[in-house]
């Protein structure tokens, strides 16, 4: 049946897009409504993926015992992983806004930066704690047993699609509330917003908060979906960079934006991968993966040269009480 | 211990010459230069390039200076490799931070521009030499054992004479002459340096060629101490801006100082940890300085 | 014989229309002041007038030249020099590499310049190598003064130069302002201080809300009975 063959593979696709586009929607709070400047989207991710493992997996016995280590295993359902690595993340938010929020841009971007080499760093020395560099592997699949394997993408994209449009609207919600306006005020001029009353530092927090809890819930979609994790994998070009970049073609600002520049990324990448693997001369295979970077690189700044407000440009929100 | 520290402070010196650069960029160009770590990649690779390539094919002499590791034509080479750095930096700068500038995009794009550039020229190097290390010269160097239970290698002394003298050399740059202080003064009060005919555009070209040449000097340093490789200034990018940090932003000497204590720190702190968390202790200090004194040591800036 | 016209200009900020068609003039050797409330649009019309704002409408004219439109950095050479209110100085330079940056664009010999400084303002003259940062108001201002003078400007532009200072301190400065004039420089002052830059000018000039109120001779309007209520309290 090779039509189901082709439609599973693109049910794949879209799960990959789907997650990123929760990403996107995470940096949109962020970066889109309130300017902060999160280079360090990996972290939140790697957090979010770890938290899950770390919850929904076992504890290794008999013989796998000798070859994992793991710091626990709690053994609870998908679900409870999922809202733990949204949890864990966001706790991770406020340990990162404390010191930096009071402070200029740059400061919270070197931060988050910190935050995710830190992280990525532990997992891999650390192997008491989640395997090191090998990871962990056989993460749970929710729903395993409804399908066939070979049918399993459609189920998984389901449950995808379902945490997606639920992210969606309550990122809608907030953008859309005075609180949401407060965020872009603080975009546009922190200083007079402060001014006219409003506790800056409180806000920025919450919707770095915010922002951390549906990467981590990302983090935990991804973990489930491949469902074998290592550290190298939560590195700044898959966690972070490709993000950005998904955010601003998009349209920064704009929560469809967001989604929108998640799947035409997600093609772009996917696309040029299978292309140059078509291309390449053998003798290249191994820089196979840095034209792919070059391409990615020159991709973003080609798009802020030429029309920074991406696709979609930003939403103008227009005030309910017009 | 005492070694640790005494290689602490070879790193800090080549931290240093990359953190001072960076400093200086954010003072006139106003912005963080995320892709300072690939200038530095960059002069290492240029000095790759030639010491396997053009040395041999010009047949120059392979003899080593005393018992540095490379010969006369390595040391020629720093300037000229500084140079052609700090042009690229330049040129950098005019096709896309310029650019993008003018078009009003905002900070946090233009920072976001120059980390997509720093993937760009990541990039370029891992398909021009691929993804493996490179040595300038072959062969175990011998530690010298120094007073004070220091053991340096000779490689590491020239290390910290050079970039001492290169600090040295800006300190006097800066201080004494008028582009110097011209510089100093568009870093204090840009707005006035303009309202007194200080040509601003021209001033931040210079400080591109200085930053980017300082910052080439640091990684052909590296190399000479370590092994040239594509990550080589990315790994670095974490403690040149926690010593920028430190030293408050904007400031050369505070860089100067927030490389040395970074360096050491790094170092030291191997006795505890696995050299893995380096990073992560650039990165504590950083958040330690943020906490009680953001402005960095010199405050305000 | 009128050294700098301000023809019925209107500028602003961003969107925000400040002058509404202001019109003054300077001649050579005056002391002019432009007095009025805050808001009114005094900083507007000298930043307009060093081209750190655009003009919307109207001409500006400096020694029989149209400046309209041009840059600071090309009437900077037309011989004005501007003082801002704040931040005004290189706070982490020292008084001497201050009045060496004023000088910037010079490329003769300037140092004669500098002791002619140091004699206008002979307070700062023993802390030449001291940073800015460490000097009082009154001195940090008189080293702002300095370096605008740097240049040998023939008008210079004055941004509420008495501003968040003593009472002496201002006496001084305005003391320091009459010997600039005298040396045959020739000032626009924008100010506050009503009273302080009426008594020291030739000519003034109120501005309200972005319009031309009133202009007269110095001792005229500080009699004028509106005046009077309006900014000098009585």
């Amino acid at each position: 049946m090779e039509i189901v063959r082709i439609l599973h593979f693109l049910a794949g696709f879209a799960i990959m897009a789907s997650i990123y586009a929760i990403f996107s929607l995470g940096l949109n709070v962020h970066w889109g409504q309130t300017g902060l400047f999160n280079i360090g989207i990996a972290g939140f991710f790697a957090i979010g993926a770890y938290t899950t493992a770390l919850v929904t997996s076992p504890l290794p016995t008999g013989e796998l015992a000798n070859y994992v280590e793991q710091a626990f295993g709690l053994n609870m359902p998908f679900l409870v992983g999922v809202i733990a690595a949204g949890l864990v993340s966001g706790i991770l938010a406020i340990f990162i806004g404390i010191p930096t929020l009071r402070l200029c841009g740059d400061y919270l971007a070197i931060a988050t930066i910190g935050i995710a080499v830190t992280i990525q760093r532990v997992f891999n020395n650390e192997r008491w704690l989640a395997n090191g560099p090998q990871g962990m592997v056989g993460l749970k699949k929710p729903l395993g047993d409804l399908v066939a394997p070979n049918l399993y993408n459609f189920v998984y994209l389901a449950i995808v699609v379902v945490i997606l449009v639920v992210i969606y609207y309550a990122v809608e919600r907030g953008i859309r509330s005075p609180w949401g306006r407060v965020l872009r005020a603080i975009r546009e001029d922190e200083v007079v917003t402060q001014s006219a009353g409003k506790d800056v530092f409180l806000f920025k927090m919450q919707s770095l908060v915010f922002g951390a809890v549906i990467m981590g819930i990302g983090g935990a979609l991804y973990a489930h979906n491949v469902r074998a994790i290592q550290p190298s994998v939560f590195n700044p070009l898959f966690g972070t960079f490709i993000i950005w970049i998904m955010l601003i073609l998009g349209g920064s600002g704009n929560n469809k934006g967001a989604i929108l520049g998640a799947f035409v990324v997600w093609a772009i990448w996917s696309g040029t991968g299978y292309l140059i693997d078509q291309v390449i001369p053998v003798t290249w295979a191994a820089r196979a993966p840095f034209i792919r970077l070059l391409v990615i690189g020159l991709l973003l700044v080609g798009i802020l040269l030429s029309r920074p407000q991406g696709i979609l440009g930003e939403e103008k929100q227009v005030s309910r009480m017009m | 211990m005492v070694e640790l520290t005494g290689y602490g402070i070879v790193l800090g010196s080549i931290i240093a010459l990359g953190a001072i650069g960076l400093t200086l960029i954010y003072g006139i160009a106003r912005f963080g230069n995320f892709a300072h770590g690939e200038l530095m990649t960059l002069g290492a690779y240029f000095a790759l390039f030639l010491t396997v390539w053009i040395f041999p094919a010009l047949g120059l002499s392979e003899t080593r200076l005393g018992s540095l590791s490379f010969g006369w034509p390595m040391l020629l080479s720093f300037i000229p490799i500084m140079l052609i750095v700090g042009g690229v930096a330049v040129l950098i700068d005019k096709l896309v931070y310029r650019r993008l500038r003018n078009l009003k995009v905002g900070a946090v794009m233009l920072a976001i521009s120059a980390l997509a550039m720093a993937f760009v020229l990541r990039s370029l190097i891992y398909i021009g030499w691929g993804p493996d290390f490179h040595f300038y010269s072959p062969g175990l160097r011998p530690m010298l054992e120094l007073p004070l239970g220091l053991k340096l290698r000779p490689d590491q002394i020239f290390i910290i004479v050079v970039s001492w003298g290169m600090v040295g050399g800006l300190y006097v740059f800066l201080q004494r002459t008028k582009m110097g202080k011209a510089l100093r003064a568009m870093a204090d009060n840009r707005d006035l340096a303009r309202i007194s005919g200080i040509p601003t555009e021209r001033m931040t070209t210079y400080a591109w060629i200085i930053g980017g040449g300082m910052a080439a000097a640091a990684g052909i340093l590296l190399g000479i101490d370590s092994q040239v490789r594509p990550e080589m200034g990315w790994q670095l990018l974490l403690p040149l801006f926690a010593a920028v940090i430190l030293g408050s932003i904007g400031n050369p000497y505070g860089a100067l100082i927030g490389a040395m204590v970074i360096g050491i720190a790094q170092q030291v702190s191997t006795y505890w940890l696995p050299a893995a968390y380096k990073p992560a202790v650039a990165f504590i200090i950083m958040i330690f300085i943020l906490l009680v004194r953001p402005k960095g040591i010199f405050g305000g800036s | 014989m009128s050294l700098l016209e301000f023809d019925n200009v209107v500028s602003g900020y961003g969107e925000m229309e400040i002058l509404h068609g202001v019109s003054i003039r300077v001649d050579e050797g005056e002391i002019v002041s432009i007095i009025g409330p805050n808001g009114a649009g005094k900083s507007t019309l000298v930043k307009t007038v060093f081209g750190l704002l655009n003009t919307w409408e109207g001409n500006i004219t400096f020694t029989d030249e149209d400046i309209t439109g041009f840059s600071p950095e090309q009437i900077v050479r037309k011989g004005v020099s501007y003082v801002p209110q704040v931040d005004n100085t290189f706070s982490s330079l020292t008084v001497q590499e201050n009045l060496e940056m004023g000088a910037y664009i010079r490329d003769d010999d300037f140092r004669p310049r500098i002791e002619e400084i140091y004699e206008l303002f002979p307070d700062i003259e023993d802390r030449r190598r001291t940073r800015v940062d460490k000097l009082s108001g009154g001195m940090r201002q008189m080293v702002a003064l300095g370096r605008a003078l740097m240049l040998d400007p023939q008008m210079l532009l004055l941004d509420e130069p008495s501003a968040g200072l003593a009472p002496l301190v201002v006496d001084m400065i305005f003391d320091r302002i009459n010997a600039i004039n005298q040396q045959g420089v020739t000032l626009l002052i924008i100010e506050q201080n009503a009273r302080k830059a009426l008594e020291n000018s030739d000519r003034g000039y109120v501005l309200v809300d972005g319009k031309n109120r009133l202009d007269g001779l110095g001792p005229e309007l500080l009699a004028d009975k509106q005046i009077g209520e309006l900014f000098l309290g009585k």
